[in-house]
């Protein structure tokens, strides 16, 4: 019985290969996606986890010169001999790798990523030439160095980690540090650190590095994005799965009839469809492999540019992604198959075989009131919701509640278009759209929901690249930035610009404890730069000249939000000393508050703090000749140097490449989209015979026919674009407005795009187009003799 | 004699120790070897050797607290030459490592420091003298006043030691043979020394008084290749005579000993005179230790029981050993310190 009942499941495919491949190939493409992109935050992440067990960043306190200079030798002797457990880091660029030296033997985590097994020598290490340790793409591209080169897979991607001896003649920095790490543990008793070294600030361990916290926000882009492609690719697998079971009830209901328990032809086809999962999901892992391959380039070299964050852009085979690709391919199946055996189980025995029967079914009452319900749930979530899970949760039901919608508000529309249609050609040409949209609902919504994530995701990823651009320009008002390494090179970095005409701001700073949480404290001068280049997300009425006659302080939006200070909230700035907010500035990426005061006050108030970092005004056609200045009067080193312009044109680059992703993206997902029409058309086409044939006996083409079911795709997508733009616009609100806010503290500003809203409407018409194309096509070519046959065959 | 942790020294670096004493026998290549005509000169001995492998500065002590509560304390500079140079810098082969003990009666408090050579964060001067590693120092004006402090997460001390008696060479004028097939070390003792200072516990801090043995060794191949670790025992007796005595495990065992006359008198006792036996084993660390000893020296009289005070005194430190301190019943009667190593389970 068992293989009776097999055999006839798998004739069923045998006699329809296309809707094997339809079903194969609509999962393995949901996974695909899905897997592709958890494959690029896999391996970023990854990458980021080997940096910080490299560098002891984040899990360990460091202890830093307050004036962000280097650290004599002598000092980290002192400190160790004054009882501290501290262990000295010396990194700079050799090449285009990052060097970074470290001491073995007090650094708490050993060698990091370096593995110290019964093979390493820490006497080839310590001693000798030295080692220096790194994947072997980063050993390449090291300059020679003399040192042995030690293959470390687990090192973070394009850094290098040697003895902080060598690295310190590598880097010409003899007897400099760094930082130190403060181990976990220290001892019972150690002298104060302001006792032994005054100069150095001790900051606590963060819970990420600052570079996780920076990448979170592009990371969780790209999650988003991961989790609409799920979405996307659900309905597809939905779709698909319930077309399979539609298309077999009249086997399933002969099947039946001739003795079949219901029990075991559930249970066979439910261990078919897990054995065709699998096999998709197979296909899809490797699909969404090949994606990922083709974007981490482009995502690396994004992310190092935006953050300085290194990620490595060669792909790792992780379990974690491919098992959980897996995991999607069948979950999802079950999800979708789920109501369809449920279906087939109550499915009478002597139920006719009318196929649209099923399908009619899923409309009705019941999609209205869950797709008004799941929308109300996210405008509830928005408005009420706390904590990014709220956020999350919130996106989730306006995306299916979205595409809920669609059928119901599709049926709306065409009623509409059918009572405004005149002649019975275009009565047909609606009623026959209208007639088909359930069939049609499931790819129509996939493509209503690839369409909005490829709007919001837009719209988020070109807002967040005028802000960042607009803030680089606030921030970077200077043409030339210059660190200096004491109050003498400072004095000279000074006179020499002041020689040469330049307009000197420099840039006071120190970390303090505002309202509770860790700040920077900024003493900005007097100067038209600021009041030209600054802009303000709020502000009182003279905010500059307020601040400048020391009335008040300026904070960022993170120290706003988390604080909650409010313009004219009193912010205690130093002891006795609390001033009113004058305004809140925007400050994307920076983990930690901020606030400004005005010089004068900066230096009454810290006169600890001296100015080693100065912004410079000049002629930006002179910024060159400037900068040989400097290094000749001043001997500021070409990397203490930072050039407005190159920053900028770099940030730009690097904007280029985010867009080279997203709209690879948008394109696959709007493609795979595509498929589903194709699909669902091809199988539609079989069924829609009966329905085409009195058309074409009353005089209607073939030609003709194949053209009013290309215009009706097209319809359709248009319609279903029309409804995801402020779907899409919803998404891209939720995620900049709610996401961003509840995971990074900041919100970024939402701009429209609407050229890029029309080419994706043009796109998804044009996806729409070609996947109709081709059943258009055949239907031109259907043999009269089959037309003719509906009418001599019962159905 | 302190041969301990020569392996340490040999290779110190972390994992590589854990391997453990069996590979003691390393070669001494470019290394200085300790000669048997060799006259050691003070204070200068008292200082570093860098042309030789390995050398520490090695302090043990037996206290009393204000209620009669027995305590010990080790104090411990390991140096250690990757190549038998020295130098100013990050590149100087001299690596140290300084372990420090306290243990009562049910604890034992122990930690570690290492550290390059080279940058000043450890080392050693010999006058007036100064050996330190990080906040840890032994150090004073001379070599018979020390002052004596370390401290770890959990515990520190900080403690003075007088000399009451003189330096004690051991084996040839300080020519301490270790094998049958002639390694050796350059080995003397202060055992003289009289303590009082404060510990400090988790429960406070606690006065002490006591006495401390502090043993220098340096060597640049201690261990013949079959000889597998070792037992020390450093015992003081009521008498006011001292027993420095060593099984070096192997095949066969290899033993020494001095004999130290209150006054400073020392006689040398060559292999097979001095006999160790355990005769209990404990479960220490997931090792069978064993925690109770009869020791004999029979040209002496000497035929006593050595029994540690606690017997949980393991060193959990890079390389693993047990030392603690022990009292001394039997013939004669005292208190003392045993070190073993090379019990790797």
């Amino acid at each position: 019985m068992t293989r009776a009942i097999l055999s006839a499941l798998a004739s069923h495919w045998r006699r329809n290969p296309l809707q094997l491949f339809t079903l194969l190939a609509g999962l393995a493409l949901g996974t695909a996606l899905w897997s592709g992109v958890q494959a690029i935050n896999a391996e970023a992440r990854a990458s980021y986890d080997a940096a910080a067990a490299t560098l002891g960043e984040g899990s360990y306190a460091q202890i830093t010169a307050r004036d962000g200079g280097a650290i004599a030798q002598a000092t980290y002797v002192a400190l160790r001999r004054a009882g501290w457990l501290v262990s000295p880091v010396v990194q700079g660029r050799l090449g285009p790798v990052r060097l970074v030296g470290i001491e073995p033997l007090t650094a708490p985590g050993g060698i990091g990523a370096v593995p110290v097994d019964g093979s390493a020598d820490l006497g080839a290490f310590l001693s000798g030439t030295g080692q220096i340790f790194a994947r072997a793409d980063t050993l390449e591209a090291l300059p020679t160095t003399g040192a042995q080169g030690v293959i470390a897979p687990d090192v973070a991607p394009n850094t290098a980690i040697t003895d902080i001896g060598l690295a310190q003649r590598l880097l010409n920095r003899a007897g400099q540090i760094d930082r130190l790490i403060v181990a976990p543990v220290q001892p019972l008793t150690r002298r104060p650190l302001d006792q032994v070294a005054p100069d150095l600030v001790e900051t606590a361990p963060q819970g990420g590095s600052d570079v996780a916290r920076l990448t979170d926000s592009f990371h969780l882009n790209l999650t988003a994005f991961g989790l609409l492609s799920f979405a996307v690719g659900l309905f597809i697998v939905h779709g698909a799965i319930g077309l399979a079971f539609e298309q077999r009830r009249p086997m399933l209901r002969t099947l039946r009839a001739l003795g079949a328990p219901l029990r075991r032809l559930i249970a066979l086809m439910a261990v078919e469809l897990a054995a065709l999962a699998f096999v998709a999901g197979l296909i899809g892992v490797a699909l969404g492999y090949v994606v990922a391959a083709a974007l981490l380039p482009d995502v690396a070299a994004t992310l190092r540019g935006l953050y300085g964050a290194d990620v490595s852009g060669q792909l790792a085979l992780r379990p974690v992604w491919w098992l959980s690709g897996l995991g999607i391919a069948m979950g999802g199946t079950a999800v979708a198959a789920g109501g369809a055996l449920w279906s087939l189980a109550r499915m009478p025995l002597l139920a006719s075989a009318q196929p649209r029967a099923w399908v009619m079914a899923r409309q009705g009452p019941g999609l209205v009131v869950a797709s008004v319900g799941l929308l109300a749930l996210s405008g509830g979530l928005a408005l009420w919701g706390q904590g990014l899970p709220a956020g999350f949760g919130m996106l989730g039901a306006l995306l299916i509640g979205g595409a809920l919608a669609l059928p119901p508000v599709l049926a709306l529309v065409l009623r509409w278009g059918q009572a405004g249609a005149r002649g019975p050609v275009a009565q047909w040409f609606w009623a026959d759209t209208r007639q088909q949209v359930p069939g049609l609902s499931l790819a129509l919504m996939a493509l209503l929901l690839a369409m909005a994530a490829n709007v919001g995701v837009s719209t988020m990823v070109s807002s967040f690249r005028l802000t960042f651009v607009g803030f680089l320009d606030q921030r970077l008002a200077s043409e030339l930035y210059v660190s200096a390494t004491d109050a003498g090179q400072a004095a000279a970095v000074i006179a020499a610009a002041e020689s040469r005409g330049a307009a000197v701001l420099p840039i006071l700073s120190l970390d303090r404890e505002v309202a509770g949480f860790p700040a920077e404290i900024y003493g900005a001068r007097d100067h038209a730069t600021y009041r030209d280049a600054w802009r303000f997300l709020r502000e009182v009425p003279q905010a500059w000249d307020k601040l400048a006659r020391g009335e008040g302080v300026l904070i960022n939006e993170q120290l706003y939000r988390r604080a909650d200070l409010d313009l004219g909230a009193l912010v205690s700035v130093a002891p006795g000393l609390a001033l009113p907010v004058l305004g809140i500035y925007g400050d994307y990426g920076n983990p930690v508050g901020q606030v400004i005061v005005t010089e004068s006050l900066f230096r009454a108030q810290f006169p600890e703090g001296t100015a080693l970092r100065f912004g410079l005004r000049v002629d930006p056609a002179q910024v060159g000749a400037m900068r040989e200045a400097l290094q000749d009067q001043a001997g500021v080193p070409p990397t203490a140097m930072i050039d407005q312009a190159a920053i900028k044109a770099l940030s730009l680059s690097v904007f280029e490449r985010t867009f080279t992703v997203t709209t690879a993206l948008n394109i696959l997902t709007l493609a795979v989209a595509g498929f589903a029409i194709l699909m669902s058309l091809l199988t539609l086409a079989a069924m829609r015979l009966p329905h085409l044939a009195p058309v074409w006996a009353l005089g209607l083409t073939r030609r003709r026919l194949a053209g009013l079911d290309l215009l009706r795709a097209v319809v359709l997508a248009a319609l279903t674009a029309a409804l995801a733009l402020p779907l899409g616009l919803a998404l891209a609100w939720a995620l900049l407005a709610v996401v961003n806010v509840e995971a990074f503290g900041w919100r970024l500003p939402m701009y429209l795009f609407w050229l890029d809203y029309l080419r994706l409407g043009g796109l998804a018409l044009l996806a729409a187009a070609l996947a109709a194309l081709w059943p258009a096509w055949r239907l031109s070519r259907t043999p009269p003799a089959r037309l003719l046959g509906v009418f001599r065959h019962e159905r | 004699m302190n041969v301990k942790l020569l392996a340490v020294l040999v290779c110190l670096p972390m994992q590589a120790l854990a391997q453990g004493f069996a590979g003691l026998g390393s070669e001494a290549g470019a290394f200085a070897v300790p000669k048997p005509d060799t006259v050691l000169q003070f204070p200068a001995d008292h200082g570093a050797h860098p042309d030789y492998r390995i050398e520490w500065w090695y302090l043990t002590a037996n206290l009393t607290g204000p209620d009669g509560t027995p305590y010990g304390l080790q104090w411990t500079l390991f140096r250690s030459a990757l190549a038998p140079t020295d130098g100013q810098g990050w590149d100087t082969p001299q690596l140290w490592m300084g372990h420090a003990a306290v243990t009562t009666p049910d604890a034992h408090f122990v930690t570690e420091r290492l550290a390059r050579g080279g940058i000043g964060q450890a080392g050693v001067q010999a006058a007036p003298f100064s050996a330190w590693i990080d906040d840890w120092v032994m150090e004073g004006p001379d070599f018979n006043r020390l002052r004596l402090a370390a401290s770890g997460p959990d515990f520190g001390y900080d403690v003075a030691l007088t000399a009451t008696g003189p330096l004690v060479l051991h084996g040839q004028q300080g020519y301490s043979v270790k094998s049958a097939s002639g390694q050796a070390s350059n080995y003397y003792s202060q055992p003289f020394f009289d303590l009082s200072g404060t510990l400090t516990l988790p429960d406070g801090p606690v006065p002490v008084t006591g006495t401390a043995w502090l043993d220098r060794e340096w060597s640049s191949q201690p261990l013949a290749a079959d000889q597998t670790g070792w037992d020390w025992f450093s015992l003081s007796f009521d008498s006011g005579d001292k027993l420095m005595g060593f099984v070096l495990r192997g095949q066969p065992d290899y033993t020494a000993a001095t004999w130290i006359a209150a006054d400073g008198r020392t006689t040398a006792y060559a292999d097979g005179a001095f006999a160790a036996t355990p005769l209990v084993r404990q479960d220490v660390a997931g090792r069978k230790v064993p925690v109770e000893w009869q020791v004999r020296l029979p040209d002496r009289g000497v035929d006593v029981t050595v029994t540690a005070l606690n017997r949980a005194a393991w060193m959990a430190t890079s390389v693993p050993y047990w030392e603690g301190p022990v009292t001394i019943a039997g013939s004669h009667g005292g208190v003392g310190y045993l070190e073993m190593t090379g019990y790797d389970g």
